[in-house]
């Protein structure tokens, strides 16, 4: 998504000619409230496209489809005052819509499809065969800043910044280019988060229909960074040479990253403390104390206008890479401290499990007021996250709109449109036409097999 | 569902080896009675000497050499066209046999699965391509081009891994979900949602699959014989099926050679040189007590009885020990008779076989029992003691303990052998009178060594 300047709570502005102070005194508070929730699932929430992407095809007229479908996708709901909603479905997007309307959900989660109707679980359940199971689901991933506290010095807990910012960049585009390249996924649709962090969704027909166990499998491919809270070393990497996701991953994404964004802007080899954090990845004290004594000793001699972090990190380079080293663990302590740093860190439970339900793309984080809009990861490096359209923002476009001129479309008038505009046709019209072929194909074998069964 | 194969045709390349059957279903041969029981015994002989050869840790290249002998030499059949047919049957008649227990099923599912895993490797690769399809499993040998597009990326992953990449090696393109653990674990190269497994990862992939088969089928035949078969063949299959699960597979015991006669005074240096712990126990605590249980009595008297202790010695030799504490008469009126009912002269007749190894294991010895396999039903400290008294110390005794905690109790008993006799005893301990036949074979050829 492009950079957006969106105008600011006190920022000078011209409107029209208009006066600062008028335009100061209906500006809308920043923040999320119910009422202004309200507005947007009145006005701007896109249903239309949610309804479309969720049913995969199967609202068409085409013989094949299943109008079952899109009912029996479970959704949840949290709403004010956290009471939280289970085993929502809706048999359409009209009442999908009169029931987010309704209710104001100030989350809204999606879940699996089931075999049935969620709603009519209990019907099922006496059976004992475990009638009522998810059948589809999308592969999702969380990936959340939070998690990266340890390598990040510039904020912590909930922040995000511009500085921290880029490690969800480095995850998008290491995970994006595995999934696609590696398991041959086509559609997959990122989604900001709304406060710290990315949500990937996965939507192809063989990857919804994936059951634990190959989740579990593609989960643990991207298992690098492991360990609890009490192991040191939380990145191994065996063996003498990189396995290719690694190595590609390595010199394509993490290297670049970390040397020329990282380095620098989380200042990691810059006081004593963050230099014995890195110093700790080499097995070898001899070395680490070694190149301690050339970093104090060059504090006291920076002449140099590079950037100490770059420099240090040259020297720690040069000492471990060199052919002098004979041992291999020393060589790979490089590349281990680089993956310790950068690696995505994805929330394994989330998606391991059919049954996990995941925050809807388009809802409003209750904490920032930002919209949780699609990220491209063909160029996820000029997203920025302070500038996500809020609902405050969004409101006063809307305001600003209606005084100018009557329009049938309210996102189109807001800075939503952009987004919205990119899920269709970045996401949503290629998985559909993907959708209806496979329809196509799968119908048409069907006849041609009843055919044959009948000749003789 | 066509399970019997078509017989290849006669290749250049003069490996002998039969083909494999996946045992999908039932055949509908007819098969005779005698049959029934000789192929399922023959069957269990193979999968028995493979339990052995897992219980020693035998290494791949051992097991595929033990399974091979043991095929050879128990599933022959002068007919070449019955091999097959003694295969597929004796599979399914141990499977009535096994099904019938949660232990057994699982015995049974991890010795088949041993043996299917070694007989696959030993078959062509053309024979192993052929089983695959039959599996229905999407595996599709990677063609010379395609081999070449992605070769360094598979040795990249082979190095990857701490493996040599042999240039040889046949290739195998899968979806991806086929192998989720070489995925996970990042062992095998995939591109474009396909997995590149090579042929030794396949193998594992097939038995996978055929021990998932079997378990599934182990337990639906399961329920099949408990609502139906048991009942319907309970004069006829049933007898056999029940025998044949806790069948010993040896000589019995039952008559003595001749040569192994002995007389009573030898009995107390024969028993401190050759009876197995169990029965010199036993033995001991006779000549302490003065008396034995029930169950300890029959145990040792029929093993005495194998080992050549004659009618009136036994007599003599029991009364002997008895009187001390509960007096000829006594003796005369209460015991004499079971002794001699042992030997079949009394009641029904019947000449009763000396207790195997695994009888004597499923023994359940209570308060004031004796008997029983010491290996087995001794604590810990009970256990080194009597291996001190027999003189196995030491490292060897810790050998013999870890057995112990593994549960191979005739594997132990067979490291005691070995320990005591200086010798090894590859066959294994099965049968306590074997023990000591095996025992007293070792001493005379010292005997004779020395003179």
């Amino acid at each position: 998504m492009a950079k957006e300047r969106i105008p600011n709570e006190g920022d000078e502005m011209q409107i029209d000619g208009g006066v600062c102070e008028e335009r100061v005194a209906r500006a809308i508070p920043e923040g999320f409230n119910p009422d202004y929730l309200k507005i947007y699932y009145g006005k701007l929430f896109p249903y239309a496209d949610m309804f479309k992407w969720l049913s995969y095809g199967n609202d068409g007229k085409h013989p094949a489809c299943d109008h079952s479908y899109f009912g029996r996708r479970e959704f949840s709901f949290t709403l004010e005052n956290d009471i939280y909603i289970r085993f929502q479905s809706f048999g359409s997007a009209k009442e999908m819509e009169n029931s987010i309307k309704e209710k104001c959900p100030f989350k809204i989660d999606i879940g699996p499809v089931y075999s049935v109707d969620p709603a009519k679980r209990h019907a099922y359940a006496q059976g004992g065969n475990n009638v009522f199971a998810p059948v589809e689901r999308e592969l999702v991933f969380d990936i959340d800043m939070s998690d990266y506290d340890d390598v990040r010095y510039c904020c912590s807990g909930a922040d995000v910044c511009l500085e921290c910012w880029p490690l969800m960049t480095i995850a998008i585009k290491v995970i994006d280019t595995a999934l696609r390249d590696d398991f041959g996924f086509n559609h997959i649709l990122w989604v900001y988060s709304g406060r710290r962090g990315v949500h990937c969704w996965v939507c192809d027909s063989k990857a919804r229909r994936l059951n634990n166990e190959h989740r579990a499998a593609v989960t643990d491919y991207f298992h690098v960074y492991k360990g609890g809270e009490n192991s040191l070393k939380k990145v191994t990497l065996a063996g003498p040479v990189l396995y290719p996701f690694l190595a590609r991953s390595y010199t394509d994404v993490l290297k670049s990253f970390f040397e020329e964004k990282l380095l620098r802007s989380q200042n990691l080899l810059a006081s004593e403390e963050r230099c014995q954090k890195i110093l700790g990845f080499i097995p070898d004290e001899s070395v680490a104390a070694e190149l301690l004594d050339k970093w104090q000793g060059n504090r006291r001699s920076s002449i140099s206008k590079e950037d100490v972090n770059v420099v240090r990190w040259d020297q720690l380079k040069h000492m471990l890479q060199s052919g002098k080293q004979k041992i291999q663990g020393l060589r790979r302590c490089v590349e281990e401290i680089v993956f310790s740093y950068t690696y995505p860190r994805l929330d394994m439970e989330v998606s391991k499990h059919m049954n996990h339900l995941l925050k809807a793309p388009f809802c409003v984080h209750p904490k920032t007021g930002r919209v949780c809009v699609p990220i491209d990861p063909n160029n996820c490096e000029d997203f920025d996250p302070t500038t996500v359209p809020t609902l405050s923002h969004l409101l006063e476009e809307i305001n600003e709109g209606s005084m100018m001129m009557e329009s049938n479309n309210e996102w189109e008038r807001s800075s939503l449109g952009k987004s919205i505009e990119f899920f269709r046709s970045s996401f949503l019209q290629p998985l559909l036409k993907s959708c209806k072929e496979e329809m196509e194909s799968a119908y048409s074998a069907k006849i041609k097999q009843s055919k044959n069964s009948l000749s003789w | 569902m066509e399970i019997v194969r078509s017989q290849r045709k006669p290749s250049i390349d003069a490996s002998p080896t039969p083909t494999l059957s996946l045992y999908r279903s039932a055949p509908p041969l007819e098969v005779r009675l005698e049959d029934f029981e000789l192929y399922a015994i023959d069957r269990l002989r193979v999968l028995k000497g493979i339990s052995d050869g897992l219980a020693r840790g035998k290494k791949p290249e051992e097991m595929e050499n033990l399974v091979r002998e043991l095929w050879k030499t128990n599933m022959r059949h002068q007919d070449p066209a019955e091999v097959m047919n003694k295969d597929i049957i004796s599979h399914f008649v141990l499977r009535l046999v096994y099904c019938r227990t949660e232990e057994l099923r699982k015995w049974f599912l991890s010795m088949e699965t041993t043996l299917f895993r070694y007989r696959f490797r030993l078959e062509s690769l053309e024979s192993q391509r052929m089983l695959m399809t039959e599996f229905q499993l999407p595996y599709k040998a990677l063609i010379h081009a395609e081999y070449e597009t992605v070769k360094d990326k598979l040795v990249q992953v082979a190095r990857s891994i701490g493996q040599s990449s042999n240039t040889d090696t046949i290739f195998f393109k899968v979806p991806f979900e086929e192998v989720p653990d070489l995925v996970g674990s990042r062992r095998v190269f995939i591109l474009k949602g396909f997995a590149y497994v090579p042929m030794n990862q396949v193998v594992s992939l097939v038995v996978t699959q055929f021990r998932s088969n079997i378990s599934k089928a182990l337990v639906l035949t399961n329920r099949k014989w408990t609502s139906t078969i048991k009942e319907q063949e309970k004069d006829r299959l049933t007898p056999i099926v029940e025998a044949l699960s806790n069948s010993y597979l040896g000589p019995d015991y039952t008559q003595p050679n001749e040569s192994a006669e002995i007389s009573l005074k030898d009995i107390d240096q024969l028993a401190s040189n050759s009876f197995p712990l169990c029965m010199r126990h036993l033995f001991d605590k006779l000549r302490e007590d003065h008396h034995l249980k029930h169950g300890g009595r029959i145990q040792l008297n029929l093993f005495l009885k194998g080992v050549g202790l004659k009618l009136d010695d036994a007599l003599a030799f029991w009364k002997e020990e008895f009187s001390k504490k509960v007096g000829a008469e006594r003796f005369d009126k209460e015991y004499a008779y079971s002794i001699r009912h042992n030997y079949g002269k009394e009641g029904k007749r019947t000449d009763y076989t000396p207790f195997a190894c695994q009888k004597i294991i499923s023994s359940t010895p209570s308060v004031g029992d004796h008997h029983g396999c010491p290996y087995r039903h001794f604590s810990e400290e009970n256990l080194r003691a009597a291996l001190n008294k027999m003189g196995v110390g030491g490292r060897q005794q810790d050998e013999v303990m870890d057995k112990v905690r593994n549960r191979h109790y005739q594997l132990a008993c067979t490291l005691t052998f070995e320990a005591i006799h200086g010798t090894s005893c590859d066959t294994g301990i099965n049968h306590p009178n074997q023990y000591f036949s095996n025992s007293q074979k070792i001493r005379q050829e010292k005997i004779q060594a020395t003179t």
